[in-house]
């Protein structure tokens, strides 16, 4: 139900994508993800890719963790 | 790993820790719904850098776990029709039944074999034509949209052996009959992070709004976790309980509706029996007539003698939050991994196997 | 011969004995084995080491290696973690009937190399066949005996408090490289097996030093439970520090896919060793000088603390207990 990694899009052929984490690769279905584009990276779940993954999001969030980091006095 | 690594980042679980603490002045109880969210919260510690004014429970998100006996009774006795192979993921053959388990059946000669995907199952399928493959499809919200992909694309490949057992439960009734038992008094839910990537954060608004209980959807590292948690904290010291996403990397508040949209197309809201619960009324998916002819419950009849809950097992508490696992009499004296009595000590989301596997270190919080 | 075995192969007739004189002998060929006697005899003296294992693998090829290559670094890494010489193998066969003559050869050259880089003789033997269906294709059982020179004393309950703890290299190749070759896991990775004997690296580690109290080889369970093991024996507490457990990219991100900790995962080439804190450097330097200890580390020590337990102090920060493997390794959907 939870388990879902986040794999980068290499190659796409029709509804099923090629994709690739840290060397390893997998063929996973686009069927739930038709806009994903090569480069893109999804979530992983159960051989599907459930969700493209939203990079600005994820910079933002950084960027929160480490002004949040930054203001504690642990530094 | 990208999108992995650096949510795993020490110094920034430090900075959240400490602001959690500062921040946290009230004792306040939690609930992870998800068993993704159990077994990351153990396996990396995090009770140690939340305050002791925090309390975490677990909820009933774990699939395996919450599967009727009745239900289980039932895969298995299709299980040991002629010409059948049963698929599922991987722990739901060791959990038992009320007089045997999908491994039991296996050992008596049944064909039951593992899959990691539907896609699997339909493959395996179109390579046996003399068999019938009943997939038991058990999951949540982030699963049902690939059994429903998979049935449609059965169908546009004219495969005909291939059959779903429909067990898909839904995540906000649930969520509302736990609330509404006032069993646990809830300040605050982490929401389970990738049932959200598809139905987005909308569904979970009756928790604030009905209840007064905070809700923040959390994804799976510990950093989004512990990001999770300080937002709750934030909201309930403020006494402003909302659904905000603590994961939008992943989650938007529409969810993915091109999924949602197909998991419609197959798939029919109706009641479902929960371990633990009961029936629920609207908190299952059934197949659609449309495609009736996937439907294992259609395609098969069994009879099955009367389920029975094995002696002494609280599976039933520790999903509603209800019980830790270490208040169950059997746990780890009778009831563990190797020789499992229910199903939450099985499955690797299951609390009980969280809490065997992980252990916790009483004296080792960090602020 | 034909092309797969028959039943035929053996019943002890002719067919029997031109399985061995063409697949066997040629390749193990050594005085003892060529004899064909009844039992192989050697002289030995001192303390001796004796060890047998089953071999079961599935599937029988895999990335970096086949069940025969397994079958023998099993057996001499056996005797190598109690500081024995391997002196010679038995090794056993029972065959699937129609299992093919020619994967047959290759397993048993993978067994004629291994033997070879470990300086092993093959001196006894046996082959039996089944009938179809009783046998998943071949199952292999290695016996084999080794010596121990006189002063070393190497056994898992001699773990002291202050001990360091090494890791000969990286974690959970084996386990992988065999998953990602079952049926329906589906992905594809550069990865091998890490299948080695390590009797030469563990011989030169006892060269620079006569304070190593314990070594064993992570298998099945993998480090977590080895760790447990020890502690258990020796009735002593050990600490791991996460950060330094060596491990490949590669392993990392499969284990992610598959919802798996790599320190459950199996190895079969990699050695921990317990060692008096003095040494912990000088052995680190001479593992790293091995081909199959490259990647060494120091990753731990033995406490008084929390006998029988095992602690890791996590990447992230907090330390968790960690325990014995549980159940079986099974990838997790969720």
């Amino acid at each position: 139900m939870c388990l879902a990694v986040p794999v980068k899009i290499v190659f796409i052929d029709g509804d099923e994508a090629e994709t690739e984490i840290a060397g390893v690769r997998r063929r996973v279905s686009i069927a739930l993800t038709p806009e994903a584009k090569l480069g893109d990276y999804v979530l992983l779940h159960t051989g599907y890719a459930i969700g493209v993954i939203d990079e600005a999001e994820a910079e933002e969030t950084l960027k929160l963790l480490e002004e949040i980091a930054s203001l504690s006095e642990v530094y | 790993m990208k999108f992995i690594d650096e949510y795993r980042d020490s110094e920034l679980a430090r900075g959240l820790a400490y602001k959690i603490a500062k921040r946290s002045t009230k004792t306040i109880r939690l609930m992870e719904f998800c068993g993704g969210h159990t077994h990351a919260i153990l396996r990396y510690g995090i009770r140690q850098l939340v305050p002791k004014t925090v309390e975490m429970r677990s909820g009933p998100g774990c699939p395996v776990c919450v599967t009727a006996t009745a239900d289980l009774d039932k895969a298995i006795a299709l299980a040991h029709l002629p010409d059948v192979i049963i698929t599922t993921f991987g722990d739901m053959t060791r959990v038992p039944g009320s007089y045997s388990s999908l491994q039991q059946a296996k050992a008596e000669g049944a064909d039951v074999r593992i899959v990691y995907s539907t896609i699997d199952a339909v493959e395996m399928a179109q390579a046996n034509p003399g068999k019938s493959v009943i997939f038991a499809g058990i999951g949540f919200e982030t699963t049902a949209p690939t059994i429903a992909a998979s049935i449609i694309k059965a169908r546009r490949d004219k495969i005909k052996n291939f059959y779903v057992l429909s067990l898909n439960k839904l995540t906000p009734p649930v969520m509302k009959v736990l609330l509404d038992s006032g069993e646990l008094k809830l300040d605050g839910i982490i929401g389970p992070g990738h049932v959200s990537v598809i139905i987005g954060s909308h569904p979970y608004e009756f928790i604030p709004k009905d209840y007064g209980v905070a809700c923040v959807i959390s994804g799976f590292e510990p950093l989004d976790i512990l990001l999770c948690i300080d937002k709750l904290v934030e909201q309930i010291e403020k006494g402003e309980p909302k659904v905000e996403i603590a994961y939008p990397r992943g989650v938007k508040p529409a969810g993915n509706r091109k999924a949602w949209q197909l998991t419609e197309r197959v798939f029919e809201i109706g009641e479902a029996n929960w371990r633990g619960i009961g029936i629920v009324p609207q908190s299952g998916l059934k197949v659609r007539e449309k495609y009736e002819r996937f439907d294992a419950d259609k395609a098969f009849s069994v009879t099955l003698k009367p389920p029975k809950e094995p002696k002494g097992c609280r599976c039933g508490d520790v999903i509603r939050g209800a019980a830790m696992p270490l208040e169950c009499k059997l746990f780890r004296k009778v009831c563990t991994p190797e020789s499992p009595v229910g199903p939450c000590m099985v499955s690797s989301e299951g609390a009980c196997a969280a809490y065997y596997q992980y252990g916790t270190l009483e004296n080792l919080q960090v602020f | 011969m034909d092309e797969s075995i028959l039943l035929a192969h053996g019943s002890g007739g002719k067919l029997s004995h031109e399985l061995v004189e063409k697949k066997f002998l040629p390749f193990l060929a050594n005085p003892a084995l060529n004899k064909l006697d009844d039992s192989a005899i050697f002289e030995a003296s001192g303390r001796l080491a004796f060890t047998t294992d089953s071999y079961v693998v599935n599937p029988i090829f895999f990335p970096g290696g086949d069940i025969g290559k397994l079958a023998v670094c099993g057996t001499v890494n056996d005797l190598a973690m109690n500081g024995a010489k391997p002196l010679y193998l038995s090794l056993a066969a029972i065959i699937e009937e129609g299992f093919l003559l020619s994967e047959l050869e290759q397993i048993v050259q993978s067994i004629k190399k291994a033997a070879e880089e470990a300086e092993v003789s093959i001196i006894a033997g046996d082959t039996k066949v089944v009938n179809r269906g009783q046998a998943d294709k071949l199952f292999i059982t290695t016996s084999g005996v080794g010596i121990i020179s006189p002063g070393v004393d190497i056994s898992g309950a001699n773990a002291r408090a202050g001990d360091k703890v090494l890791l000969s290299g990286t974690i959970g190749d084996h386990g992988i490289a065999i998953m990602s070759q079952r049926e329906g896991l589906k992905f594809s990775m550069t990865l091998e097996s890490d299948c080695a004997p390590l009797n030469k690296l563990v011989s030169q580690m006892l060269e620079v030093s006569s304070s190593i109290h314990c070594l064993r080889d992570p298998t099945r369970g993998g480090l977590a439970t080895t760790l447990n093991e020890l502690a258990r024996q020796s009735e002593v507490g050990i600490v791991v520090e996460e950060a330094q457990i060596p491990v490949k990219e590669e392993v990392k991100a499969a284990c992610e896919l598959l919802g798996l900790d790599p320190i459950y995962v199996a190895n079969e080439g990699k050695v921990v060793v317990v060692v008096d804190p003095a040494d912990a450097n000088k052995i680190l330097a001479r593992m790293r000088k091995n081909r199959y200890g490259r990647d060494a580390a120091i990753i731990g020590e033995v406490t008084k603390e929390h006998p029988g337990k095992v602690v890791m102090k996590t990447k992230l920060g907090p330390s968790r207990i960690v325990d014995m493997l549980s159940g079986e390794l099974l990838p997790r959907i969720c």
